[in-house]
């Protein structure tokens, strides 16, 4: 009996061991990345990096015009997609009576919410490039647009959710028709959250390379038309890395970390604001 | 105040007639957009697809100069580094999620449990910088030297790791993509976990299980559809990264036995190629690869996301 106890007690040691050991490395390598970005990506930082343009190959510059490509076209998207998600999570939350077609459209939200994002890059090649005739930052952002709806429509349905009947109640019980309630009880009372669900939209979106590296495709100058090729971070630092220029490739992680510490403070940010969100008791 | 005027009335009507066909029409726009990618796509891999029908599927051969397209190596790269990534990933995630649910002293667990979520949402091309610039010369320096001297000489598997140490290839692929999709099934599984009832683990310690046997023989049991379904979320990810393959995998065209050899992906291959493509056979090819991709992954992340149908949507907070 005894030795019997000893094995299943070594057993015991032995798997927790091995999951610590699991945690430890896993933590090693996302570190290492870290470290790495951190390291190379600060000595680019500087003055110039946010007041030039890209530069030719083996000059030196800055990464202003994809930096401003970037925030045109992730709040162009953002114009785009948010509507249409809120509305859509509305509908799913308030609206949604018939269970069939509520369960179907939460399903395929739930599929394009894991699609891969270079499809919908194809996509939009395929119904707006090549119908255009050229690339553009239009459809870099309705690109962009079609990544941030599934999220937020699923972000806006849990949210709206947790708004507590008793209001609508009262609402519908002052004599209010459905759409009064909502847009003047339950948008109201959901704000925070809804607005949480938009971060991380943008923090979704604004790292994204594949959908726009055939819709916004790239410009190495400064260009405000969103009838034309424009600039943006992701795919300056897809080109920039792979180029055997080492102005370029130090570009390149400068631009990777700027992402990484926007999307990272975004991410931040919406987590802040879910855990002081009322009524809100999950530990996360 | 008693009599509500008729005016306002109707102006109330008319409004609620408008949002609610507006919100209709905006979950409409959802179900139209996957619709509108199926059938777009098609249309544009239509001219490959009857050009050579199913050697497409078959052929290795992918010459843009003959113009004979086939999607062999894509597909067998994209299998490959995917299955690499899971059997990497998935054992180092359970283990993540077994410390943090069962392991992990309270004050730890949360700041580690949010430093993973955060990692999963950093953007894959981080991953694929880093994979080409870091992680391929220590592979190439260090490891895979090592393994072509050793594994390379056995019998069998030793085929998988033979030729010269590129650094980039079809295994350094599937490692960069594993490091990716860690955070993720890491947070897919410890939410599958929380979900297991205190007091089923309760009355297994009580039996005097120890902390393995009660993981081993309540919570994985309880939560195996979940695990399930995390596990195929996290592969439909790394079946269509893109940006993290793409750094690393070398783009070759062609099928090796070796690991260690460049290969390509689906996804790497329209990257790299689409917006080069020269002739409507060329780019047609390239949108029927996107094609073989949605398929593959709608087929996986549709299965997957029936198993986590079961469980509260939002225990699954980083789905």
């Amino acid at each position: 009996m005894i030795r019997r106890r000893q094995v299943r007690k070594l057993g015991n040691a032995v798997a927790l061991c091995l999951s610590l050991l699991a945690t430890l490395i896993g933590l090693f390598c996302l570190g290492a990345i870290f470290w790495t970005l951190i390291a190379r990506g600060m000595s680019g930082m500087s003055v110039q990096l946010f007041t030039q343009m890209t530069p030719p190959p083996g000059g030196s510059g800055g990464l202003l015009n994809a930096i401003y490509g970037s925030v045109v076209m992730t709040v162009l998207g953002m114009l785009i997609g948010a509507p249409i998600g809120i509305l859509a999570g509305t509908y799913l939350a308030e609206y949604g009576r018939d269970a069939r077609l509520s369960n179907l459209v939460r399903f395929v939200n739930d599929v394009l919410l894991s699609a891969p994002s270079i499809i919908v890059g194809l996509f939009v090649y395929e119904v707006l490039v090549v119908r255009m005739g050229h690339f553009s930052a239009l459809a870099g952002a309705v690109a962009l647009a079609i990544i941030a709806i599934p999220v937020t429509v699923r972000t806006t349905e849990d949210m709206l959710r947790l708004v507590p009947q008793n209001m609508k109640d009262a609402s519908t019980a002052l004599g209010a028709y459905p759409w009064r309630t909502i847009t003047s009880i339950v948008y109201p009372a959901a704000r925070s959250g809804i607005v949480t669900g938009l971060l991380l939209a943008v923090a979704r979106v604004s790292g994204e390379t594949a959908p726009l590296l055939f819709t916004a495709l790239n410009n190495q100058f400064w260009s405000k038309n969103l009838n034309a090729p424009i600039a943006n971070l992701p795919v300056v630092i897809f080109q920039f890395a792979l180029s055997p220029y080492k102005d370029w490739q130090q570009l390149a992680w400068s631009g990777a970390l700027l992402i990484t510490l926007a999307i990272l403070l975004l991410s931040v940010i919406a987590r802040l604001i879910i855990s002081a969100l009322p009524g809100n008791n999950t530990q996360r | 105040m008693a009599v509500v005027s008729g005016k306002r009335a109707a102006r109330q009507r008319s409004g609620e007639r408008y949002f609610r066909t507006a919100t209709l029409i905006a979950a409409m726009l959802v179900l139209a957009l996957l619709g509108g990618v199926a059938v777009s796509l098609l249309q544009g891999a239509w001219p490959a697809l009857a050009h050579f029908k199913l050697a497409f599927l078959t052929s290795e051969i992918w010459n843009p100069v003959t113009g004979q397209f086939g999607a062999l190596a894509p597909i067998y790269g994209t299998v490959m580094t995917s299955l690499i990534a899971m059997l990497v990933a998935v054992p180092i995630g359970f283990g993540v999620a077994i410390f943090l649910t069962e392991l992990c002293p309270r004050g730890l667990r949360r700041p580690v449990g949010v430093a993973i979520e955060l990692l999963a949402a950093v953007p894959s091309i981080i991953f694929g910088i880093w994979g080409l610039f870091i992680l391929a010369p220590i592979l190439q320096r260090h490891v895979q030297p090592w393994l072509i001297e050793h594994v390379g000489r056995v019998p069998g598997i030793g085929r998988l790791f033979q030729g010269p140490p590129f650094g980039i290839g079809v295994l350094s692929a599937g490692l960069v993509l594993a490091i990716m999709v860690l955070p993720f099934i890491a947070a897919v599984m410890r939410d599958v976990f929380e979900t297991v009832p205190d007091v089923l683990k309760e009355s297994g310690y009580a039996l005097g299980a120890t902390t393995w046997e009660v993981i081993w023989n309540v919570v994985v049991p309880y939560s195996r559809i979940g695990m399930v379904g995390g596990v195929m979320l996290g592969l439909g990810r790394a079946l269509g990264e893109t940006m993290a393959v793409t750094f690393v995998i070398g783009n070759a065209h062609r099928v090796s036995a070796s690991l260690l050899a460049p290969g390509t992906t689906i996804s790497a291959s329209i990257a790299n190629e689409f917006t080069e493509a020269v002739g409507d056979l060329y780019t047609s090819s390239l949108i029927a690869l996107g094609v073989l991709l949605f398929l593959i992954t709608f087929a996986v992340i549709a299965a997957a996301r029936f198993m986590l149908l079961r469980l509260d949507r939002r225990a699954l907070s980083a789905v």
